[in-house]
Order: structure tokens, then C-alpha cells, then sequence
């Protein structure tokens, strides 16, 4: 966390007696399965609900009565609580948690389902798990570039601009030449486009990277608005057409049930964004622009002395990202919408907040970012059979979820020490 | 995802070091000292010398030039027309240069005209009314650049204003079409809920800052979005939402809680800009006079020794985030109390939190600054609505001139190397404050 924040801390946040930070998680999921365990049945239908494994309500598909279900899930996010309460060996922590936490959805999932509406209660995973991926694409793109830069010491809240900046010059580009790759290739130089603003006001003139950050986001949504309301809305046959990539399908691997719909028959963006994490976490802690990148995040003196240049490692780092972050727009542009108006609408913001929830590791934002995917998916999937949860509070999750781990409730979060830094030589 | 993995051992020594570092020279640099030099020369000559020198206003008034050369080269870059020209600028230059002109000598006059005075307006209302507009959308800015301000004087950086605004809307709407109240009152009411609800938003930061050590930047982030959610959802509720509409739009405020117009009833401008000129006042009076502001100065200079000073770090962190909120709460509830508005809609509270960064970043986190700022952001959107209808230039070039003059002022060594500007007498302006999450 922040420098100032560790003098601040009023509770020393290391040795905390018997409340350590796992009986706090295994205390918040006990909460969790009670709640579980004593609501979700009682409002549960006593109907089936399905969980089928293709695209609509045909086919081969997993089926529980809601009421059994919802207290058997309940039950098992309420074991788990308890185990860590009772003070689970450490090495045990992550996978109860995760069982404990997958319990609870499951649970949660089997009230909906078998209170919807008649003929609608069953839940396509197929749809569902395609659907947390292509909505989780751009905050794993956004998430990624945001590594990049933080890992080298310079805060990136401009993810958000260089998507939309992406996404536009992508659009403007593919269409205009009528080709994809020149758009996939204008996308990534409009999102480091962005980057060069922020790393040259950030590196060479020594601006705040926060407001850096915000004032940019503010440019790019001021930029291509105003581009797209002087070129793309009068003349969209020449401006706003560009060409979209389709899905390309990985033969065998493609027929795997539930997954292979979803992850092995995507676009290239799919395949780019997985490829990537894959990159990036390899590049970062196997090889030596990882081992350098991360010492100047953390101690950019030190990595001077030896030897390492400092401010050209940052440069790179940053416009990489924006390059990164930049073909994350384009998945939106160059494979399901034309762009319209600030398309982007707080993605960046999400992607942010899944990099510090995924603790500035690639892995880490990635699962975060599957995590947010999942809960618009859900969004989406329970407007659509009227549910009572309101949509707008399952939107609200991914952000409240990184407030509380944040907070210190969920895990420790640290930033890299020097992130937001500037580094001035001598 | 494990400490392993996360970098070398000896982190937490550099990150002490570097905060006492970066803490000490933070906002007593953000403020420029006065331009008096010790043994005055002759006035004339003080001020040729001072003309051309990088202090706070030459830079503010150069960033706008440059803003605005930007803001024309866009606009001619996206006029079909006017390219066609460039296309054979060798054979005759005149024909390019002429529609350049043109077009972005008439856009910027009409954003005159829109903001200032319009030499052809008839009348008295005519002629106030683009003073009028200006001031309407000045008053929310003052609010939200006061709340930015405030807490960067202390510390903190509020990028939440965005969200108390949300929050401050929702508290003044609900009052306003909900509680029966006699006129009068019910506006006070009204307009003491804004503050509260934004105090409430403001409160959670920082909290959370001064009893986990939670970011507020981070924080204040994602309670934008929270509270925007919330805005969404709660419009669509059953007593909120107006019964007559199946849009998401509120009840309408009722006229008791609305804020008294100025010039009568044809002109928008109303109240809130002479409130935003008490708050100013005020926020300067609690910065410089009185013993919280003066507490809230230590700890943004240097929260360390504060505490060895006996100064409550974490009781003031929670102080400014309330206050920053409450201000912000209070812009937030001009958007419904006021003209711009009279119900609640998912856009209610426009980009005024954000703008607000801005306005504190171009007021150099001064009050009286903030005004000044708010004020030429007020014009810049009144005049860019009549730029937009009598131009065709898209209202989105005001946000591209906004974020570009405060691009500008925020790195005064690049205005300084564009203009060969000498350097000031006195430290240069600088509204960097650079800290880590």
C-alpha cells in the first residue's frame, strides 16, 4: 500500500493474535453460508433447476431441486467458513476459500434458477461462460497494461483512455483502409498514443500520474467524441465500417463440453488476451526485462546503481501498455460493435480495479478480471428471468469487491513501492 | 499472487525513505509564493519583466492559447471541406488558409459570444444572458473544485468528487419531491441533505484511509461508480420514479425547494453561484484562519511530523474527507435545486466531479483560484452549447480544451520551453503532488 498508509496504519497489521486475516475471510464466508444456508432455501422454489450444458434448454444438463440445492451449496460455503475459522493449516487456505466462495454462488444460483419464470428455469453455461470472456476480454487487456506500467513504477488510471482510443483509431483505421490488421495495428499505436502522453508528462516533466491519468481519460473521451461527431456520425459508410474478425474455431479442442465453446472457438482477441497473460507473467518473473522492470517498480536507486536505465525501462513499459491496452479497444470495434460516443464506459475503471484486486500480478488480473466478467454475465443472465436481485447491485460487486480487499478484509494488497513515483537521478 | 513473487526484500526500507521524501516538498510546492521582490524597480519595468516570465498567470493564459491552437488544428482536421483545400495548398495557399481561418475564427467567436457578451444581442436579457449561462454552470464547479482542493491542501487526493456529487443529487432530490415542507425551509432542507449525502460518501474514504491505510484514490474510484449504480437503480423505484414517464426520470423537485432565480425568469443563472461565492470564502477562511486548517496543512505537508506534533492524523483525514464531500454534495444538489435540472436522471450530475480535478489542478488548489478556474470552465461550457448550435463544432472540443489547458499548467516547463519564457522569480507553479497508491 501507499507509504503514507503504512505509517498510518492505527492497528499494527502484521500479528494480530487469533483474528489473522485468514479467521477474518473464514468469519466473513461463515456469515456468507449462514446467510446461505438459512435464506437462499427458504426462498428457493421447490422446482428443478437446470444447469444445461449447451446454449439453450436442450441437451445434457445438471439438475437439482432448487430448495435441496440452494441448503446443500449453503452448506458447504458454511463448512468451509468454519474450517478456516477453526484455523485451517495455511497451505489448505486458498482452495477451502474457493470451494467455500463457489459454494455460495451455487447456492445462490439454484434459488434464482428455480424461482424463474416457468419454461425459463435453467441457465445455459455454454452462454454463460463465452459470456464472462468476452465481457472479461477488455478488462484483461486494460488489466494487463495497467501491470506493465505499475510494475515499473508509473501509475496507469489512463487505462480507461487508451481502450477508448484504441477502440477509435481502430474503427477510423479498419475502415478507411478496409483492412483489419492495418486497424488492429492503428488501434495499438492510438492506445500508446495515449502512453506517450502519460510517460513523457509523468517521466520527463515530472506531472502527478493520478492527475495525469485522469486529465487523459478526459482527453481521450473528448477527442474521439468530437471526432466521432464531425466524421463517423455524418458519413459512417467511410468512417465508422470497419471490418470484424470472426471466430476462429481450434479444431478438437473445441468440442470440450461447456469450455470448449466458450474459450476454444473465440476471435483473435480471445487467443491475444490469454496469450498475454501467459507472456507477460513469463516476461515478468523469468526473465531479465522482468527481473529489471519489477526492481525499478520497487527501487528504482538500486537499479541504477546497477547499471539498469531507469527512465528508458519506464518509457517502454508504458507505451507497451498502451499498445496492449490499445488492441483491447480494438476488441471491441474490430470484432462486435462500430464505435460509438465514450463506448468504453468505465471498462478502464473496472480493469484497474481487477489489477489491484489481482494484486498486480498478470495471473492475478486475469482471474480478477474473469471474476468481473462473471458478475455481468450474471447480471445480464438474471434481468433476463425478471429476477428480484436488482442488475445495478451486481454491477456495484467488482468495484465493492476491490474496496474491501483494499481495505485489508479480503487479503493484503500491496502496490510495487515506487509505483507513482517519480524518479529523479542523483 | 505471492509475496515471492512480488519483488525484492528490502521494499519497506525504500518506501519510508521515499515517503519523507516525497511528503516534504508535496503542497508547499503546489502553492506559488507572491511575485514581490525584495526592492521594487520601476513598476513598468516590474511588469515587462513579469510579462514574460513563467509565473502562474502567464503560464494559465499561455495554456489557453495553446489549447485553443490545438482545439482549431482538430477542428480543421475533421472538416471534409477545409482538408479538401490543403489538397492543392501549393497552387494556391491563400484558398487553405482563408477557410482555416474561417471556420475556427468563427467557432471561437461564437464560443465568445456564448460565454461573455454577443455584440448583436437586443435587449437587456439578451445581452445578460450569456453572462447568465456562464454563471449556471460555473456555481456546481466552484463546489466540486473546492472539495478537490480541500482535501489536496491535506493530503488527499479526492478523485470521488464525481460520486459525492452523485450522492449529494440523490439526498437533495429526495428531499426536494419527498418531504412536505413550507418554501424556505424546505430549500434549506434541501440543500443540507446535498451536503450530508455527499459527507456520507466523503466519510467512507476516509475512513477506511485512516483505519486500514486503504488508498482514497483507489477508493474514492470505485465509490464513483457505486454511487452511480445506486443513482441508476434508485430512479426506477416505486414513489421515486415520476408515475406519469416510463423513462427513467424522478418525480420533479418541488418549486419551494428550488433555488431562487437571479435576473428573473427568463435567465437560468440562480443562487447557487452567490452560495458557491460564500463557500469560497469559507473554505479559504477554514484553510488559512482556523486551527482544523491549519492542522489540515501539517498533515498534507508532512503527516509524520504532524502526529509528533500531537496533531490527530487519522481524526483529520476522516475531517477533510467529510468536508470534501460535503462541498462536493453540495455542487451535486445544484444540479436538481438549480436550473440545469428539476429531476433526477441517470446524467444528472454531468462530469462536474471530474471537472472538478481540473478546476483544482488550473486554480492551483487555491479557493479563490478555484473560482477563477470554475469560472472559465463555466464560460468555455456556455460558450461551447452556442458554438455547437451556430457552428457545427462538436461540444466535445470544450472537454478536449479543458483537459488540454490543465495538460498544460500541469507541466509549466513545456509552456516554458514552447515560449522560451524566463524563468519567475519565485518557485514555479506547480500542482504536482507526487505520491504512490
Amino acid at each position: 500500500m501507499s507509504t503514507m498508509a503504512v505509517d498510518d496504519v492505527a492497528v499494527a497489521p502484521v500479528n494480530e493474535g487469533f483474528w489473522t486475516r485468514a479467521r477474518k475471510a473464514g468469519l466473513v464466508l461463515t456469515a456468507l453460508g449462514l446467510l446461505a444456508v438459512l435464506l437462499f432455501p427458504a426462498l428457493a422454489a421447490s422446482e428443478p433447476a437446470r444447469f444445461t450444458l449447451s446454449e439453450d434448454a436442450s441437451g445434457a444438463a445438471l439438475k437439482i431441486n432448487g430448495t435441496v440445492g440452494a441448503a446443500l451449496f449453503g452448506a458447504v460455503a458454511l463448512a468451509a467458513g468454519v474450517a478456516i475459522l477453526a484455523g485451517l493449516p495455511k497451505r489448505w487456505f486458498t482452495l477451502v476459500l474457493g470451494v467455500g466462495l463457489v459454494g455460495f454462488v451455487v447456492s445462490f444460483l439454484c434459488w434464482q434458477v428455480s424461482t424463474a419464470p416457468a419454461g425459463q428455469n435453467f441457465m445455459p453455461l455454454v452462454n454463460i461462460v463465452r459470456g464472462t470472456f468476452i465481457l472479461a476480454l477488455p478488462l484483461i487487456f486494460g488489466s494487463l497494461a495497467g501491470v506493465l506500467c505499475e510494475r515499473s513504477g508509473v501509475i496507469n488510471v489512463a487505462i480507461e483512455g487508451q481502450l477508448l482510443m484504441g477502440a477509435f483509431s481502430g474503427a477510423l483505421f479498419g475502415s478507411l483502409s478496409g483492412n483489419l490488421w492495418v486497424g488492429l495495428v492503428a488501434a495499438a499505436i492510438g492506445g500508446t498514443f495515449i502512453s506517450l502522453l502519460l510517460a513523457v508528462f509523468a517521466i520527463r516533466y515530472l506531472v502527478d500520474q493520478v492527475v495525469m491519468g485522469i486529465v487523459l481519460n478526459l482527453l481521450a473521451v473528448g477527442i474521439t467524441g468530437f471526432l466521432y461527431e464531425r466524421l463517423m456520425q455524418p458519413d459512417p459508410a467511410k468512417y465508422n465500417s470497419a471490418p470484424h474478425f470472426s471466430n476462429w474455431e481450434i479444431p478438437l479442442l473445441s468440442e470440450i463440453p461447456v469450455l470448449g465453446p466458450a474459450l476454444f472457438a473465440g476471435n483473435i482477441f480471445l487467443y491475444l488476451g490469454l496469450l498475454l497473460v501467459l507472456v507477460i507473467h513469463i516476461g515478468l518473473f523469468r526473465t531479465r526485462w522482468g527481473l529489471r522492470t519489477r526492481s525499478v517498480g520497487e527501487h528504482p536507486t538500486a537499479a541504477d546503481t546497477l547499471g539498469v536505465r531507469v527512465l528508458r525501462l519506464r518509457y517502454r513499459n508504458v507505451l507497451l501498455a498502451g499498445a496492449v491496452a490499445g488492441i483491447g479497444g480494438a476488441s471491441y470495434t474490430l470484432a462486435l460493435f462500430s464505435f460509438t460516443k465514450n463506448m468504453i464506459g468505465g471498462k478502464g475503471f473496472i480493469a484497474l480495479a481487477a489489477l489491484i484486486f489481482g494484486r498486480w500480478s498478470p495471473t492475478g488480473a486475469l482471474l480478477a478480471a474473469l471474476f468481473f466478467g462473471f458478475a455481468d454475465q450474471l447480471a445480464t443472465y438474471l434481468s433476463a428471468i425478471n429476477s428480484a436481485i436488482p442488475s445495478q447491485f451486481l454491477a456495484m460487486l467488482p468495484y465493492l469487491a476491490t474496496i474491501l480487499a483494499v481495505a485489508g478484509l479480503v487479503g493484503r494488497v500491496r502496490a510495487p513501492a515506487a509505483d507513482g513515483k517519480p524518479y529523479i537521478k542523483g | 499472487m505471492t509475496n515471492a513473487e512480488s519483488g525484492s526484500p528490502d521494499k519497506e526500507p525504500a518506501t519510508t525513505d521515499q515517503a519523507a521524501r516525497t511528503t516534504l516538498d508535496n503542497t508547499e510546492r503546489a502553492e506559488p509564493t507572491s511575485q514581490q521582490p525584495p526592492e521594487r524597480p520601476a513598476l513598468g519595468q516590474l511588469f515587462v519583466a513579469n510579462l514574460w516570465a513563467a509565473n502562474t498567470f502567464t503560464v494559465t493564459l499561455l495554456s489557453l492559447v495553446l489549447a485553443m491552437i490545438v482545439g482549431g488544428i482538430l477542428m480543421i482536421v475533421s472538416d471534409p471541406d477545409v482538408l479538401a483545400t490543403y489538397g492543392y495548398i501549393t497552387a494556391r495557399p491563400g484558398d487553405a488558409l482563408n477557410a482555416s481561418w474561417a471556420l475556427v475564427s468563427e467557432a471561437y467567436a461564437n464560443l465568445f459570444k456564448g460565454a461573455v457578451l454577443d455584440p448583436d444581442a437586443v435587449g437587456l436579457t439578451a445581452a445578460l444572458s450569456p453572462i447568465s449561462e456562464t454563471l449556471t454552470y460555473t456555481a456546481p464547479l466552484v463546489f466540486t473544485g473546492l472539495s478537490v482542493a480541500l482535501a489536496f491542501r491535506g493530503g488527499l487526493f479526492n478523485i470521488g468528487a464525481q460520486g459525492q456529487a452523485t450522492m449529494g443529487v440523490i439526498a437533495a432530490g429526495l428531499a426536494g419531491f419527498l418531504l412536505p415542507l413550507p418554501a424556505g425551509l424546505h430549500l434549506l432542507v434541501a440543500v443540507f441533505a446535498g451536503a450530508v449525502g455527499g459527507a456520507v460518501w466523503g466519510f467512507i474514504p476516509g475512513i477506511l484511509k485512516a483505519r486500514t491505510g486503504a488508498h482514497e484514490v483507489i477508493n474514492t474510484i470505485m465509490l464513483n461508480y457505486v454511487a452511480v449504480y445506486f443513482l441508476v437503480w434508485l430512479i426506477v423505484q416505486n414513489g421515486v420514479q415520476d408515475p406519469n414517464r416510463t423513462n427513467a426520470i424522478s418525480r420533479p423537485v418541488d418549486a419551494s425547494a428550488q433555488l431562487p432565480r437571479l435576473f428573473g425568469d427568463n435567465l437560468r443563472a440562480h443562487a447557487g453561484i452567490i452560495l458557491a461565492v460564500l463557500a469560497t470564502w469559507a473554505v479559504a477562511w477554514l484553510l488559512n484562519r482556523s486551527t482544523l486548517g491549519f492542522e489540515l496543512r501539517a498533515v498534507g505537508s508532512n503527516p509524520a511530523a504532524s502526529r509528533t506534533a500531537g496533531i490527530s492524523v487519522t481524526r483529520t483525514y476522516v475531517l477533510i474527507m467529510v468536508f470534501a464531500g460535503a462541498l462536493a454534495g453540495l455542487g451535486g444538489s445544484q444540479m436538481v435545486l438549480g436550473t440545469t435540472a428539476a429531476a433526477l436522471t441517470p446524467l444528472v450530475v454531468a462530469q462536474i466531479g471530474f471537472d472538478g480535478i481540473l478546476v483544482a489542478l488550473l486554480g492551483r488548489v487555491k479557493p479563490w483560484g478555484v473560482l477563477l478556474a470554475a469560472l472559465l470552465f463555466g464560460a468555455l461550457q456556455a460558450g461551447g452549447n452556442r458554438m455547437q448550435s451556430y457552428s457545427g463544432v462538436s461540444l466535445e472540443l470544450v472537454t478536449v480544451l479543458q483537459a488540454l489547458i490543465v495538460i498544460f499548467i500541469a507541466a509549466p516547463a513545456l509552456v516554458k520551453a514552447i515560449f522560451q519564457l524566463r524563468a519567475a522569480r519565485a518557485a514555479r507553479p506547480q500542482t504536482s503532488l507526487a505520491k504512490g497508491w
